[in-house]
């Protein structure tokens, strides 16, 4: 019989402490699969964030650091410039990359340093109970927006790709989904293209992913990629912001 | 002076100091600088960036402290020397990403040029970060290594040295000194060879890519309590090697001293004139200077208390170290303090008057 598929080798078996229905396994394998099929593994060093994915450096098997709230892309740059033929990536959420992190990621965006970012954005602020988030919709309601997100008191969500592509230092910024399998195919072609563009040396790139989480949702799995499809992605529509230049069609 | 790295790298050279410190670096084999602009510390980064790369270093100007802090210690997870460099206020803003250092256990250097504070302050020289250094300075239950150099030759020295007690202890180490030797100009000797970069190995822990190897993790989270206590437990160990192996201090005029001032870095320079005052007028007074002041050379300390009839600590703040002293004296002979702080220096002739004051009133 053959095996048609199977664990990618960048990943590692362990069980994993997402909540059920969380979309961040399907993430870590995406990114896994695109490292495989690179040849990248023995290359690579991975900054995780504070988040829900605090423990991701668990679950690869390549080179992991943890980095400190919205550090990770200074933490990447370091690694970056003294290993310049390694691949780095960061893996971040809403609070870590749009929020405490805002001018960490901006800047290494403006420098186009040399690196590539998963930016996970579920609206909300998973680890820590359900708090609202930079990107959190209006009237959405989260632990610390209970009548929900009113912009008079809290602003409004900060969409991250489309500042970001302002800049000249970006040579990819894109914005996908995992929240159907149509989706999750996109995301795997933009998760590599981004790998691709380090690899080639030509800049900065990003892959925000629009993600669920059912947990602090209040939904079943199937209710939150429904609602994300619903309500984020009219807020946060899934395109390619800025593509290389040299493949620029 | 313009130094060029390479050319100055032996003899005698008049240098200042914050360009002594730079240099330093460079002579330990340290290749990656990370910074941000604050009074009076900018020669630094203003050297390295003349100087890295011409030898194929990195030079980065971050976007903040806390940038360049986490810089470092991305470049220290990748087994390579590095520094930063700052003053006060700066410091302050690196607190998150020194403690993650430490708690990560990544070796890195980081030079704090003191001004007075608290808060803004200004750019006059001050030691009022002393609590800040020695005592941890961020979150969580760890210390930095912490060395007090007095003049541009020691600034150059220890900046050298900090790089090999960081190695040796895999932890962040700090050269605490003020804007007076960090803008002053004296002449210093390069005694010592460079380190060749290529001549330091790359750490078996560091995260280069896992390459015929299994992964390596650096991180500092241990969600099991029993296991984040294992790991504090280690590093204390590390300190406690440290004092046992790498205190270092200075004495002037110890051996027949009825009284000893103590003091670091200005201060002390301050001390040396004013002792020199006092013991042309018969004065018996020495000088007890600590050049690590984590670990403090408490056993010399010490023993030198139950000798001495009176110990004046001098500091450029309202009372720090003396706290310490006390602590490490525990009652021997009477510690008593002099300050001024705000980035007032003291002048001899002052320390001279507080000295007399003292001993009319035994």
């Amino acid at each position: 019989m053959n095996q048609v598929f199977s664990r990618p080798d960048s990943l590692l078996d362990l069980r994993m402490h997402y909540c059920p229905g969380c979309t961040h396994g399907i993430i870590h394998r995406l990114i896994a699969e695109v490292i495989d099929e690179l040849h990248l593994r023995e290359r690579v060093v991975g900054v995780c964030p504070v988040g829900c994915a605090v423990f991701a450096y668990d679950y690869f098997d390549c080179d992991m650091i943890e980095a400190a709230h919205g550090r990770a892309p200074a933490v990447a740059t370091g690694v970056k410039r003294v290993l310049p033929e390694s691949i780095v990536f960061t893996y971040q959420g809403d609070g870590d990359l749009a929020s405490i992190g805002a001018g960490e990621i901006m800047h290494a965006a403006a420098r186009g340093e040399r690196i590539t970012v998963f930016f996970i954005n579920n609206a909300v602020y998973g680890m820590t109970g359900g708090q609202m988030a930079p990107t959190t919709l209006l009237g959405q309601k989260t632990s610390t927006t209970p009548g929900g997100r009113n912009p008079q008191a809290a602003g409004y969500p900060v969409p991250v790709c489309e500042m970001l592509s302002t800049l000249t230092g970006p040579a990819y910024i894109a914005r996908v989904a995992v929240t159907s399998p149509n989706y999750v195919t996109q995301a795997r072609r933009a998760i590599k293209r981004a790998f691709e563009v380090q690899v080639q040396g030509l800049g900065f790139s990003l892959v925000e992913i629009i993600s669920t989480c059912p947990s602090q949702w209040g939904m079943s799995p199937l209710e939150a990629c429904h609602w994300a499809e619903e309500h984020m992605l009219p807020q946060y529509p899934l395109r390619e912001f800025v593509e290389p230049r040299e493949v620029a069609k | 002076m313009s130094a060029v790295a390479g050319e100055v790298a032996s003899g005698r050279v008049l240098m200042r100091g914050n360009e002594a410190v730079a240099q330093g670096a460079l002579d330990a084999g340290c290749r990656c600088f990370f910074g941000y602009p604050i009074t009076p510390q900018n020669q630094i980064p203003d050297y390295l960036a003349r100087h890295l790369p011409e030898v194929g270093g990195i030079f980065l100007q971050a976007e903040s402290e806390v940038s360049a802090i986490n810089m470092v210690y991305g470049a220290a997870a990748a087994g390579r020397r590095v520094m930063t460099a700052s003053s006060s206020p700066g410091i302050s803003l690196k607190q998150e990403g020194i403690s993650y250092l430490a708690g990560a256990e990544l070796p890195c250097v980081i030079i704090n040029v003191m001004r007075g504070g608290p808060g803004l302050g200004n750019i006059a020289p001050g030691q009022g970060d002393y609590f800040q250094a020695v005592k941890g300075g961020g979150h969580g239950d760890y210390h930095t290594l912490v060395l007090a150099p007095w003049s541009v030759q020691e600034l150059y020295n220890l900046t050298r040295d900090a790089f090999d007690l960081a190695d040796r202890y895999r932890t962040p180490t700090l050269v605490l000194a003020d804007a007076v030797l960090g803008q002053m100009m004296e002449p210093m000797e390069f005694s010592r060879p460079p380190v060749d970069p290529a001549s330091l190995p790359v750490p078996s822990w560091a995260t280069t890519g896992a390459r015929g190897r299994a992964k390596n993790i650096i991180n500092s989270l241990y969600i099991v309590p029993e296991e984040q206590e294992q790991v504090c437990l280690r590093i204390q160990a590390r300190y406690q090697e440290a004092a046992q192996r790498d205190t270092r201090w200075e004495g002037q005029y110890l051996e027949d001293a009825e009284l000893v001032l103590v003091a670091y870095g200005t201060s002390a320079r301050v001390c040396l004139t004013a002792m020199e005052t006092l013991r042309a007028g018969g004065r018996r007074v020495g000088l007890f200077r600590p050049i690590t002041l984590f670990p403090y050379p408490e056993q010399a300390l010490a023993e030198l208390s139950g000798r001495a009839s009176l110990i004046l600590v001098v500091e450029m703040n309202l009372g720090q170290m003396v706290q310490d002293v006390r602590r490490i004296v525990f009652g021997r002979c009477p510690v008593h303090f002099y300050g001024r702080t705000g980035g007032v220096v003291p002048t001899p002739a002052e320390l001279v008057r507080a000295v007399e004051a003292l001993e009319r009133a035994r």
